[in-house]
């Protein structure tokens, strides 16, 4: 038994879980797939005193399309992966499923848990950052909703006030002129990258009117580099377009180096995945997922 | 301490547990229904070793990383350290015990890692043959590096994973050339 106690807590509504919410807060905490939650709290890196396990309220299990997708926090990776209406309205999320943990862990983790972690190396709050995805939060007090580029504040820290749910995440119409990739080196499939990028070019007439250049693992939080995103504006997607948009990140970002990678290091492979991704976007442009 | 007759608590009822307390959880394991008496904290593993007796589901890191304890829940291969085991309330679980044919026979993946020396120390080998079940139910052809890439949630410390690669390689051959589904 590697667990440290708590007292539990399996609300079957919304509302059950924001009275919890508010009456635990700081020392409660939500437990919807659990890889994050319980790897913390075995390795005793966290111990809260009451965990409110989200997985019986059936309305935060769903993928709702409307001008884009929802996806509701009890959503699991490997429905995300599955999932056609995915595939079609957020094919970057698609994109970034296979590199989420291993099968075992798609089975059980949630896509936004994973974005309520806010893991700087991890693939989906780049996604968010990269889609321009908006939270649905709720409390006992309301609901709210915040942009994905005001959400991640920073080494597992968001917007997330204690007494607040992420429940769910939404993701706008994907542009048919738009293509997309996810691209990341790791040591091993399945860890966590040394540096990874979300990104996506809109090519409606043969040069690019939008750009977006969302790097992971660079930093506490994922970091879009605008000024490699304004240089690809009006280029064609070409080659040479995407080789200086590299050269461009390599002058603006600037990773942090740790024991995985340093931050050179890091600043050469953002060089190498941003001429490798928009390379595989491009060439998913109005290709079905 | 193993099992009740207490009645379970369907999961669509709302419920709070003190650390100290237990809750009525029913699970199905390899076909028996458990009625089973739980601490919070205790994970779905501990469970399933010390109070349900099938010990085949190995722990090896309990936080997530080796994949030794690698159980089917609702036919999805999951970490069984990695699940609090009252999550498990009314899950139908199957575990290494499970995976045999009804006349105690191999499994027809056990049975090519069986004859491809795939177990050395067989420590790893449940969790193993658990992703391996589910990886070929859902890609009956994988390729050789598809099988490397799917396996490498699971950790070994002996083969050097060449042979279970290998067995893996022969329970496709022996499933595709009808020798069993």
């Amino acid at each position: 038994m590697k667990n440290p106690p708590f007292t539990y807590h399996r609300p079957t509504t919304v509302d059950e879980a924001l009275a919890l919410l508010a009456e635990f807060g700081d020392d409660g905490k939500v437990l919807a797939g659990g890889q994050s939650l319980l790897p913390v709290m075995a390795l005793r890196l966290g111990s809260p005193e009451h965990i409110i396990d989200i997985g019986s309220i059936d309305e935060l299990a769903t993928i709702t399309v409307g001008d884009g997708v929802t996806i509701g926090a009890m959503v699991r990776h490997a429905e995300a992966e599955k999932s056609a209406d995915i595939a079609s309205q957020a094919p970057l999320i698609a994109a970034a499923m296979p590199y989420v943990g291993h099968r075992a862990i798609r089975s059980r983790g949630t896509v936004v848990g994973s974005i309520a972690h806010a893991d700087g190396a991890a693939e989906m709050p780049a996604v968010c950052l990269a889609t321009g995805a908006t939270m649905s939060i709720a409390s006992a007090d309301g609901t709210r909703e915040v942009a994905a580029a005001d959400f991640f504040q920073g080494f597992f820290t968001t917007a997330l006030e204690a007494n607040e749910l992420l429940t769910a995440v939404h993701f706008p119409a994907w542009s048919p002129t738009a293509g997309g990739s996810v691209v990341e080196i790791a040591r091993r499939h399945g860890d966590y990258a040394m540096c990874g990028l979300a990104c996506s070019i809109d090519v409606p007439n043969g040069t690019i009117t939008e750009a977006a250049l969302s790097f992971f693992s660079v930093a506490g939080q994922p970091i879009r580099v605008a000024e490699a995103e304004q240089a690809l504006i009006g280029k064609p997607a070409t080659e040479s377009s995407f080789a200086d948009a590299a050269t461009v990140v390599a002058e603006h970002l600037d990773p942090t180096g740790d024991i995985h990678a340093t931050a050179n290091y890091r600043r050469q492979l953002a060089t190498v995945l941003t001429r490798r991704g928009l390379a595989e976007a491009a060439s998913r442009i109005g290709v079905p997922a | 301490m193993s099992s009740s007759s207490s009645s379970q608590s369907p999961a669509s009822r709302s419920v709070s547990v003190d650390p100290d307390a237990t809750l009525d959880v029913s699970v199905t394991i390899n076909g028996d229904t458990h009625q089973l008496v739980i601490e919070p904290r205790r994970s779905l593993a501990d469970v399933i070793r010390e109070d349900v007796g099938l010990t085949g589901t190995h722990l090896g890191c309990e936080h997530g990383v080796c994949g030794a304890c690698t159980v089917m829940v609702n036919g999805e291969p999951s970490r069984a350290c990695l699940m609090l085991a009252v999550q498990a309330d009314g899950a139908d679980i199957t575990t290494i015990e499970g995976l045999a044919n009804d006349d105690g026979s191999m499994h027809p993946i056990q049975q090519a890692m069986h004859e491809a020396m795939s177990f050395q120390c067989a420590f790893c080998s449940p969790g193993f043959l658990m992703s391996t079940v589910a990886l070929l139910r859902d890609n009956p052809s994988p390729s050789t590096d598809e099988i490397r890439e799917e396996l490498s949630g699971n950790l070994c410390r002996c083969t050097g994973y060449q042979s279970i690669v290998d067995g893996v390689e022969t329970a496709v051959s022996l499933i595709n050339s009808g020798g069993a589904a």
